[in-house]
């Protein structure tokens, strides 16, 4: 495993480092520079966002034909390790367009929607640079001082970005959220400091040589999983999100539910899989986790009354999914773990494109319809076709419907589970599926009814419908194109 | 030779008419109805093409790599071609029939793209080279019906809406199960390659026979087989034309056409008749006849009699299949087609006589046939067919299958066989003596429902001719049966060329 996360010797160091720090700061700048001009309009956001995808460019064609680079940065006595493969080069990928998505929606959403205050407006773009800029550094970053710091930035910013509507509803539960999170990041403090005390280092590639097994090792994995499955959102550690989304800017909610939950489970995985290898049980008592959340997740989805709320409920489901990689990765033999292992990250992929983009499709409705409520959606597709098929996209994609990436990776983790012999995995998998159709059709079914009363209703505008559609389209059409990403995968590491 | 392109070519006509219409505005039916059109027509004259090269001995394949052990796969073989040609006729026929059915009708923008996916997952459901791609076409024609069943928009259409995904939704699943369970056996198996789950030896038959349980529950689903049939007779409130195509051609026939590739093309016929699993399919299948035909009896309503009258009529295709031997076969395979050209035909008749006359209840259509000749004529061909007369191709169907059963020493089948055609008598004679041989309105007696004047000739140009087209049809596959080209053909062709030991 220690290979294919990019940390083993053979990773060389890159000769040009420019590329990567433009990776790390350029979208903080950009989000600098737009706090300054408050852009209203879509096209200089689009003529931005493209910046850093030019610099990831950069950055894979420097690495484009090795197993990957790593290196130190050297800040005193202190040193910071990085590194980057074909995993990290695909997360950052898939940061970048989700942050953009997030960004080319916001102009018209702050402006006509929300009819947001000039502070909101004016805090807004940096603290989203911010937010991009620290899941950068998190995807790259390979000793746990760096990934502190990516972690409480992405914490803080998020928060910040979750208080800005200025609400008091808004308030209550951002400060809720941030009061968790730090507890979380207590936690994560803690177990370093552990590991810090016992063996004098904190980068991952050391820590797995040299940690050895014992009661030290489980109480500070222990507290550093608790602290991140807290900022995940993981069952039973949830109760925070579902209030938080509920009353967040729709830009914000795409880009949390899409990346940064993820970003505490990369850190988890990575955790797990570097430092305790061998603990099967241990896993499987995640993967009773993973299941209890699917289930619980789905079914509050349901049962929600509100479309926002049953779009973030879906999302404490679908990070069940993601969870079922402890018990699939650890423990089991070569070929399960190599499914499982592709399956889990297009999983993410997938997962944050959809939700991303299902999100920015329910804000459409929302606006459309002027109703929160599901019951609201009467009669939508016959008044708002192209919204509603933006979040049809989206909603087979989280369902998992072929020809969706949500499908392809599904049958990579059915087909782990499967070839291993792990049934109850199986089964968490196809309940997930039953619940999740259950909660995405009953959407469905109240827009397909004829007789509702015409209400009122605004039109949205173009470039809301277009970031909802594309990032659905994606979502719904790589799933056939998967190979690509999935080559990306395992060049970080099959291949000698 | 190999040319990959037009297989793709043919899905593709359907599958990018879709977006196509979906940006049209809804206003424009002029220039959908023209890219609808000529979409079908291309189409047909692909399928042609493919027909033409599969004569010659040419081999259509395309692929690529999807994930790690498992593929999209097109090829072109018999059986495919033979769904395809049913998929690519009656869309066409079909979508002329709902423009004349949906006219002045809200939402039809959104009823012709979702027609569209839905006519191109039954071609890339023939096309399909390999369980995953068929899996792929399979979900995709779940999706893309729901939307034509709940069209009308009222709660009624809704709730069959409702009950139409929990049976496909779960149906689908449990197919995908099945199928990654298969992948994860034997890894990717083009359909043909019969020889890899044999090969695995009699260790594995147990693993083999759940597995085979599991696929026919996940595909038995669509093809309504009893006690699976919940989900069909309340999916009637659909419009008269998705009615039409589900049973002929879409989901109850997919669902079909998916057992038919998993006995002879994944299995291979030896396999399962080694496992012991005929009777098995045997006994489902004379059960689902008889049930759908006694149900059918009891219909007071012309669509709901029509749909459970599908439910036995599908099944003819699995008994023909699980009599081992070539007629049987034969038979299994040429329904395929055959019940397709007929079904379809007296759909469109009970949408004829819905629009024209108001028509929904049996007892309403005395002495129809005076008011409607071509209509009621059409509707005869389709019963007299069902039955199982010459020369319309029902009989030849039946002929087949009996002989099969003769063949195969299962003389119960012969029982099942006479008491089901007995039954189809019993409940379309009656419908036919109504048009022909009561006096009704039309003779100057009471009222039709709610009579409308539609066209020139006894209702819409639009409604009539594929009616009359698809009867026409009906007839001449059952006349023509015995040259070239015809379903027959391509049944006789796969039976004993490909299929059989």
């Amino acid at each position: 495993m220690i290979e294919r996360l990019g940390l083993s010797p053979a990773a060389t160091p890159m000769e040009n480092e420019a590329a990567l720090w433009l990776v790390l700061v350029l979208p903080l700048l950009l989000g600098v520079l737009g706090a300054i001009a408050r852009p209203s309009r879509t096209w200089p956001v689009a003529v931005a966002g493209l910046l850093p995808l030019l610099a990831l460019g950069w950055l894979s064609s420097q690495v484009a034909g090795t197993t990957g680079k790593s290196g130190v940065v050297e800040l005193g006595d202190l040193v910071l390790y990085w590194r980057v493969n074909g995993l990290t080069l695909l997360l950052l990928l898939l940061t970048y367009l989700i942050g953009l998505a997030s960004a080319l929606y916001a102009p018209a959403y702050l402006r006509d929607d929300v009819q947001a205050l000039t502070w909101g407006q004016a805090w807004f773009w940096p603290l989203l640079g911010l937010l991009i800029s620290s899941l950068a550094l998190i995807w790259l970053a390979a000793d746990l001082l760096s990934l502190y710091i990516g972690l409480e930035l992405m914490g803080l910013t998020a928060v910040g970005l979750m208080l800005l509507p200025g609400k008091v509803e808004a308030l209550v539960a951002g400060l809720r959220y941030l009061l968790l999170a730090l507890v979380g990041s207590l936690a994560f403090l803690l177990g370093i400091s552990l590991m810090l005390g016992a063996w004098g280092r904190l980068d991952l590639a050391g820590l797995a040589e040299v940690a050895e097994p014992g009661v030290l090792l489980w109480v500070a994995v222990g507290l550093l999983t608790g602290g991140l499955m807290l900022k995940a959102a993981a069952f039973p550690l949830h109760v925070w999100l579902v209030p938080v989304h509920a009353w967040a800017w729709i830009p914000v909610s795409a880009i949390h539910a899409g990346l940064v939950i993820k970003a505490s489970f990369f850190i988890a995985l990575q955790l797990w899989l570097l430092l305790v290898p061998e603990a099967t049980v241990a896993a499987w008592m995640i993967g009773g986790l993973a299941g209890a959340a699917v289930v619980w997740g789905g079914v509050k989805a349901w049962r929600s009354a509100k479309l926002k709320e049953v779009v973030a409920w879906s999302t404490v489901s679908q990070l069940g999914y993601l969870l079922l990689a402890f018990p699939l990765l650890i423990g089991t033999d070569a070929a399960v773990a190599d499914l499982a292992w592709q399956g889990t990250w297009l999983q993410l992929a997938a997962h944050g494109l959809a939700k991303a983009a299902m999100f920015l499709a329910a804000g459409n409705l929302i606006l459309a319809t002027g109703a929160a409520r599901v019951e609201g959606l009467a009669g939508a597709s016959r008044r708002f076709p192209l919204s509603l098929l933006s979040f049809g996209m989206a909603a087979i994609s989280v369902v998992g419907l072929p020809p969706s990436m949500g499908f392809t990776a599904k049958w990579l983790l059915l087909h782990a589970a499967l070839s291993g012999g792990h049934w109850a995995w199986m089964m968490v998998l196809a309940v997930g599926t039953l619940l999740s159709a259950a909660y995405v059709f009953r959407l469905f079914h109240y827009s397909f009814i004829e007789d509702a009363p015409e209400a009122e209703f605004r039109r949205v505008p173009w470039p809301m419908e277009t970031v909802a559609l594309l990032l659905a389209l994606a979502a719904l059409l790589l799933g056939l194109a998967a190979e690509w990403p999935l080559t990306l995968l395992r060049g970080a590491g099959d291949e000698p | 030779m190999s040319q990959g392109w037009l297989p793709v070519l043919t899905l593709a006509t359907s599958l990018l008419v879709a977006p196509l219409i979906f940006a049209l505005p809804e206003r424009a039916w002029r220039a959908r109805a023209v890219v609808n059109l000529s979409a079908a027509v291309l189409k047909i004259l692909l399928v042609a093409l493919l027909v033409l090269g599969f004569y010659q001995g040419r081999d259509f394949v395309f692929g690529f790599t999807v994930v790690e052990g498992a593929s999209f796969l097109l090829q072109v073989d018999a059986l495919g071609l033979m769904f395809a040609g049913l998929s690519s006729l009656l869309w066409l026929a079909t979508t002329i029939y709902a423009i004349g059915y949906l006219e002045d009708s809200p939402n039809r923008k959104r009823f012709f793209g979702f027609f569209s996916l839905c006519v191109a997952s039954t071609a890339g459901i023939a096309l399909a080279g390999n369980l995953f791609t068929f899996l792929l076409f399979y979900e995709l024609l779940t999706l893309s019906t729901y939307p034509l069943v709940v069209h009308r928009g009222h709660a009624k259409a809704l709730a069959a809406g409702k009950v139409y995904l929990r049976y496909t939704v779960t149906g689908g699943l449990v197919l995908l199960l099945g199928v990654v369970a298969l992948y994860a056996l034997v890894g990717d198996v083009a359909f043909g390659q019969r020889e890899r789950l044999a090969d695995l030896g009699p260790d594995a038959y147990p693993l083999l026979t759940v597995l085979f349980l599991v696929l026919l529950v996940g595909l038995g689903v669509k093809a309504a087989l009893v006690p699976l049939h919940g989900w069909l007779p309340r999916a009637m409130v659909a419009p008269a034309p998705v009615s039409a195509l589900l049973h002929a051609v879409a989901v109850v026939k997919a669902g079909a056409f998916g057992i038919v590739r998993l006995v002879y093309d994944v299995y291979g016929i030896s396999l399962v008749h080694e496992l012991g699993l005929l009777t098995l399919l045997a006994a489902i299948a004379s059960v689902t006849i008889l049930f759908g035909s006694i149900r059918a009896l009891s219909q007071q309503e012309l669509k709901p009699r029509l749909a459970y009258s599908t439910i036995s009529q599908v099944s003819y295709i699995v008994l023909g299949i699980s009599l081992f031997g070539p007629f049987g076969t034969i038979a299994g395979l040429v329904h395929l087609m055959h019940q397709g050209l007929m079904k379809v035909t007296l759909f469109y008749c009970a949408g004829n006589y819905a629009e024209e006359l108001g028509i929904h209840r049996i007892d309403e259509l005395d002495g129809a046939g005076r008011r409607m000749p071509l209509t009621s004529l059409a509707f005869t061909v389709g019963a007299l067919g069902m039955i199982g007369l010459p020369p319309v191709a029902g009989f030849i169907s039946k002929w087949y299958l009996g002989i099969g059963a003769v063949q195969a020493d299962m003389s119960w089948a012969i029982a099942v066989l006479a008491a089901s055609s007995l039954l189809n008598a019993a409940y379309f004679l009656p419908i036919v003596h109504r048009l022909w041989f009561r006096q009704g309105p039309a003779h100057g007696r009471g009222r039709w429902p709610e009579e409308r004047h539609l066209g020139r000739f006894e209702t819409s140009t639009w409604l009539l001719l594929p009616t009359a087209a698809t009867a026409l049809f009906s007839i001449l596959v059952g006349l023509l049966a015995g040259v070239p080209f015809s379903p027959l053909d391509l049944a006789t062709f796969m039976a004993t060329v490909e299929y059989l030991p």
